[in-house]
Parts: structure tokens; C-alpha cells; sequence
């Protein structure tokens, strides 16, 4: 039995405004998910951990590591085209544990793949996910990465992903986040190489007693990389979502463009959202924008739909719906995808978590 | 036969009152001119008899067809048959205008089943670009598209009462006379009665008043034939001033 880990505390930047304070590890058992997959076995390579994170990016990072749960690792030749989508599903079936899945994506010069990873549990299931995706673009390769939270309401997740994109690849990493207690995904994005590009795009809904926290850093370490960043939200009821984003570029990225816009809509009186953006740029020569927004519907779009003879609830379904569009025209074509406006208007509704 | 009776409308904008004693009677098939120089409270008329938050009733009534409208709420009264064609009509990112008009007619417990064709035919009676109807409602349209949009939806919704505020504003001469024309066509096709707010005359050599009204400082001070226009045309809104007390 090894000794229970020390935990982080909302004291520190990094986990402010999370509920870490709330989580005692000690009442969790280390234990398995069931998992699901389509498409990984004819990819499936030997483990590559650690080939983007180095280093340990924080405790649960750690623990990860150290768990002794087999990592599925997917590794694209070079020049090879994966035309169908593969899927992962984990389904967390008992309460009480803590799991620690690990998917590492290595895609090879010139390939081209798409992962939708997807957590499931029933409402009721009071248990701990502890993901990490590790993605690692090789020259000009493009990969789409999807993570969806359809966790039920007593499931907590507190998920990590990074991406490392080399010459003049494309990494994308997508969340959609509509489930689970409190859901916490800390999403690193770093250009390693001269012309790589990379996505980072969420789309959050919280309701009832839900938060989602989000942590972004799009890292640009060569000259001429691209990124951008688009993060939409809305939280109702007594929910809560805080969203942290950092810009980094370093000294060499010259000639870099990186953007970053948060939007959340506050649908209820006791629900909260905040966004705190923030740039580091150590040279010139570049080009940075970054929005944020906090607030209720535009009551002059509830008015215009309304003086349609809309009434309001469905008016407010389609504005948000609406606002979603933009994140959701962004999605790739995928199992669990093509629901989505499905999920978000049932969940407005009030029937269907996630 | 439809009327739109307001009775002594008095209201107020964070406090101030704008409206100071309204009546004004639209029925079936009329088109009254309400005209006014700015600040006279032509807008606020408009977005009253809507129910648009932020303006409040301090006395009078507004009815359709004897119904209480302030009694209702927004969608209800358009449910109702009222209409309102905004001055600058809102944009609302994300959501389609047949997506808009679907949920719109639904409501008034409409078929949607030939909503398309509808809407196409519509689209085509007023040079509205019918692709236009699977984009966002009114995000990067022109003022002039953004006007025929308006006047499209009014002429699938079919209300039995339309307050068209500034319908002339930010339009070019092509749209204000395609906007205007269907409006009146609805006139005398649908029986729409049609409140037209403006502040220029140039939208009424488009869209035919039966009646005018001048409105200065919230308060109706002259009502006329088509030919008050004409004199306003010539003398300005000053000789219409109301007397101060």
C-alpha cells in the first residue's frame, strides 16, 4: 500500500478556483475502467509515454504515470492516411475508485488521424478519472483529437492533454465537456517546429451543481506558428466554470500568431463564470489577440426572437444554441459529435445531463 | 377586421417619461404614418407596444381587438398578430432565420410542412437572397438585406398589425420601394393594418399613408390626410410644436 499522495490546494495559482479542497484521494481505490475501442488494435504500438510530457505536469500527472494501467498507443506510419475515425470509450462502472488511462498518439511525417476519446458513467457513479493524451505531430501531420465528458453528475475528472507539433503540422484538440462534477482539463499546446499549427477548442455546458475548469497554454517555441484557441461555455443553475488561458511565445517565434477567445454565457442568477486570459511574449514581430467574455443572453436577441412570437425558453435554446454553433461548425464529423446540438438542447430542457 | 387601439399611453425610460398621452387607432388594411423629429419618441411607441424591457407603461392602454396587449408578453403579442419591424434589426450569431420562422410559426400553430416553398416564394418577391434564410439572422447582411429579411419574415408570419420602425433607415432606394411595395401589398392582399414610423417623407412616396401623424415630444399634436406629410415636407417639424404649458 503506498502512502497517500499530498495533494495540491486551491492556495496555489494554478489550482485556484478548483475544488481540489474537496477531493480526498484515500477514499478512492486505484481500480480499472472498461474500455471500448474501434479502430486502435491495426494501430496499436508499444508504449511511448512520456513523448510529449516529460515531465510530470502535476501530481495526478504523476500517479498516471505510475499507474500500472496498460496505455493504448497509437502510432500512424508515415504518409498514412487513417480514413475512419477511432474511438475510445471508457465506461467507469463502479464507485469508489480512481483511474488512470493514458493514450499516447504518435503520428508519424505526413499522416493523418482523428481520436474521439470518450468518458462515460452513469449518475450515481462517485469515482475519479485521471486521463492524460499525450499527441505528437511529426512533420506536416495532422491530428484531431477529441475528448468528450459524458460523465454522470458524481463523477469527477481531472484530465490532462498535450500536444506537440513539429514543421508545419496540425494538432487539434477538441473537449466537450457536458458531464461529470467537477471536470478539470488542462490542455498544453506546444509548436516545436516552424510553421506548426495547432487548435485548441472546447465547448462547456454545466448545470445543476456542475463546474468545469479549464486550464490552456498554447506554447510557440519556432518561428512562424500558428494557433488559436476557442473555448465557449455556458453554466446554469448554481454551476460554475472558470477558464485560465495562457499565450506563450518565446524569443525565437518570430513571425507567431497565436489567438485566444473565451465566451461563457450565464444562464442562471447563482451560476458563475470567470475567464482570466494572459499573454507572455518574449519577442516581437508577432501577432496575439485575446477575448474574453462573461455574461447573461443578449436580452436584445431574446427580444428579437421573441417579437417573433417565439416564446422565451425556446428563444433562449436557440441563442444558445447559437452561440454553440460556432465551436460545433468546428468539430470534426464523428460519433458523438453529430449529437451534439441534440445533447445541448435536451440538456437545456433540463432532461439529460450529458 | 383587426384594430389596434392605444388609449392616453404614457412611458417612461429610466424615468423619464418619452410617451405622454398616445392615441392612435389602426385597423385592417390602413397604413397610418406616425412622423416625428428624433427625440419625439417614435422608437419608444414602437418598442411599448411590443413589450421591449426597459420601458415602462405609466397610464393608458393599448389593445388588439379589444384584447389587453401590455397585459401580455412579448411573444404573446405577436402570437396575437402585432409585428414589429426593428429600426435596426439584431443580429443573433448561430441561429438561422428558417429556423426563426420555423419556431415562429409553430407557435401560431401554423403548418410548417410548406415552410420552404413559402419562404422561397417570399424570399423571391423581394429580391431577398433566399440562401440567406440558412444563414445567421442578419450577421454581415447589408442594411438593405437585413431590411428585405425583415419585411420577409413579416410577409410569411402574416400578423394582422405591423409597426414598422424606420423601416427606411440604412436602406438603398432598390430595397426601400421592394420593402415598401410588399408592405403595401399586404395591405390590401392580407388586410395588414401597418403603423409606419419615420422621420423622412421619403419612405411614404413608397409605402402610401391613409392617415399622418405628427408626434412631437410623446404626444400626437396633428393628425391628416396624406397631405400632412406634404406639409411637412415643406415647413419641418418646427411649425408642429407643441404649445408648452
Amino acid at each position: 500500500m503506498t502512502p497517500t499522495p499530498v495533494l495540491p490546494s486551491a492556495e496555489e495559482e494554478i489550482w485556484r478556483y478548483s475544488r481540489i479542497g474537496e477531493l480526498d484521494l484515500s477514499s478512492y481505490a486505484v481500480g480499472s475502467l472498461r474500455t471500448e475501442t474501434i479502430g486502435v488494435d491495426a494501430l496499436q504500438g508499444d508504449d511511448r509515454s512520456g513523448l510529449v510530457m516529460v515531465d510530470d505536469a502535476d501530481v495526478f500527472a504523476r500517479l498516471n504515470r505510475e499507474s500500472t494501467s496498460t496505455p493504448v498507443t497509437i502510432v500512424i506510419p508515415r504518409g498514412q492516411v487513417v480514413g475512419d475515425v477511432v474511438e475510445i470509450v471508457h465506461h467507469v462502472d463502479q464507485s469508489g475508485i480512481v483511474a488512470y488511462p493514458r493514450l499516447v498518439i504518435d503520428a508519424g511525417e505526413n499522416s493523418e488521424v482523428t481520436v474521439v476519446e470518450k468518458f462515460v458513467s452513469a449518475d450515481g457513479i462517485a469515482s475519479l478519472v485521471c486521463p492524460v493524451v499525450e499527441v505528437r505531430a511529426a512533420q506536416a501531420a495532422r491530428v484531431t483529437y477529441v475528448a468528450i465528458n459524458a460523465l454522470g453528475r458524481d463523477t469527477w475528472k481531472i484530465a490532462h492533454q498535450q500536444s506537440l507539433g513539429m514543421r508545419d503540422s496540425t494538432t487539434r484538440l477538441f473537449t466537450i465537456a457536458l458531464g461529470g462534477d467537477y471536470a478539470r482539463v488542462q490542455t498544453t499546446s506546444t509548436l516545436a517546429e516552424q510553421g506548426a499549427n495547432s487548435q485548441q477548442v472546447a465547448l462547456y455546458f454545466a448545470d445543476g451543481s456542475q463546474m468545469n475548469d479549464f486550464r490552456t497554454t498554447q506554447v510557440h517555441a519556432a518561428p512562424r506558428t500558428h494557433s488559436d484557441l476557442l473555448f465557449k461555455g455556458a453554466v446554469r443553475d448554481d454551476a460554475r466554470s472558470v477558464y485560465t488561458g495562457l499565450i506563450h511565445i518565446k524569443e525565437n517565434a518570430k513571425g507567431s500568431e497565436a489567438f485566444q477567445t473565451n465566451r461563457n454565457l450565464t444562464l442562471s442568477e447563482g451560476a458563475w463564470a470567470e475567464s482570466v486570459p494572459n499573454l507572455n511574449i518574449e519577442t516581437n514581430d508577432v501577432k496575439c489577440s485575446h477575448a474574453s467574455t462573461v455574461g447573461p443572453i443578449d436580452e436584445d436577441q431574446r427580444f428579437y426572437l421573441e417579437s417573433r412570437g417565439i416564446q422565451p425558453s425556446i428563444a433562449e435554446r436557440l441563442v444558445v444554441l447559437g452561440f454553440f454553433n460556432e465551436v460545433i461548425d468546428r468539430l470534426p464529423s464523428a460519433a458523438g459529435v453529430s449529437d451534439l446540438r441534440d445533447a445541448v438542447s435536451r440538456k437545456l430542457l433540463g432532461n439529460g445531463a450529458k | 377586421m383587426s384594430t389596434l387601439d392605444i388609449r392616453g399611453l404614457h412611458a417612461e425610460v429610466a424615468g423619464k417619461e418619452i410617451l405622454r398621452g398616445v392615441d392612435l387607432t389602426v385597423s385592417s388594411g390602413e397604413v397610418h404614418a406616425v412622423m416625428g423629429p428624433n427625440g419625439a419618441g417614435k422608437s419608444t411607441l414602437s418598442a411599448v407596444i411590443m413589450g421591449k424591457p426597459g420601458y415602462k407603461v405609466t397610464a393608458g392602454s393599448v389593445t388588439l381587438d379589444g384584447r389587453d396587449v401590455l397585459a401580455l408578453s412579448t411573444w404573446e403579442r405577436a402570437v396575437a398578430g402585432l409585428h414589429l419591424v426593428m429600426q435596426y434589426p439584431t443580429e443573433v450569431p448561430g441561429v438561422q432565420v428558417a429556423d426563426v420562422l420555423s419556431e415562429a410559426l409553430a407557435s401560431r400553430g401554423r403548418d410548417t410542412s410548406d415552410m420552404g416553398a413559402l419562404i422561397a416564394r417570399e424570399a423571391a418577391r423581394i429580391n431577398f437572397d433566399e440562401d440567406l434564410v440558412r444563414r445567421a439572422v442578419n450577421v454581415d447582411l447589408s442594411g438593405g438585406e437585413k431590411k428585405r429579411n425583415e419585411t420577409m419574415q413579416l410577409a410569411v408570419l402574416k400578423p394582422k398589425i405591423a409597426i414598422l420602425d424606420e423601416l427606411d433607415s440604412g436602406l438603398d432606394i432598390d430595397a426601400l420601394r421592394d420593402c415598401a411595395r410588399r408592405v403595401e401589398d399586404a395591405t390590401t392582399e392580407d388586410g395588414l393594418g401597418a403603423l409606419v414610423i419615420t422621420h423622412y417623407v421619403r419612405l411614404l412616396e413608397e409605402l402610401k399613408p391613409d392617415h399622418v401623424h405628427i408626434l412631437a415630444k410623446g404626444r400626437i399634436v396633428k393628425s391628416g390626410g396624406p397631405e400632412l406629410a406634404d406639409v411637412l415636407e415643406r415647413d419641418g417639424y418646427a411649425a408642429f410644436a407643441p404649445v408648452e404649458a
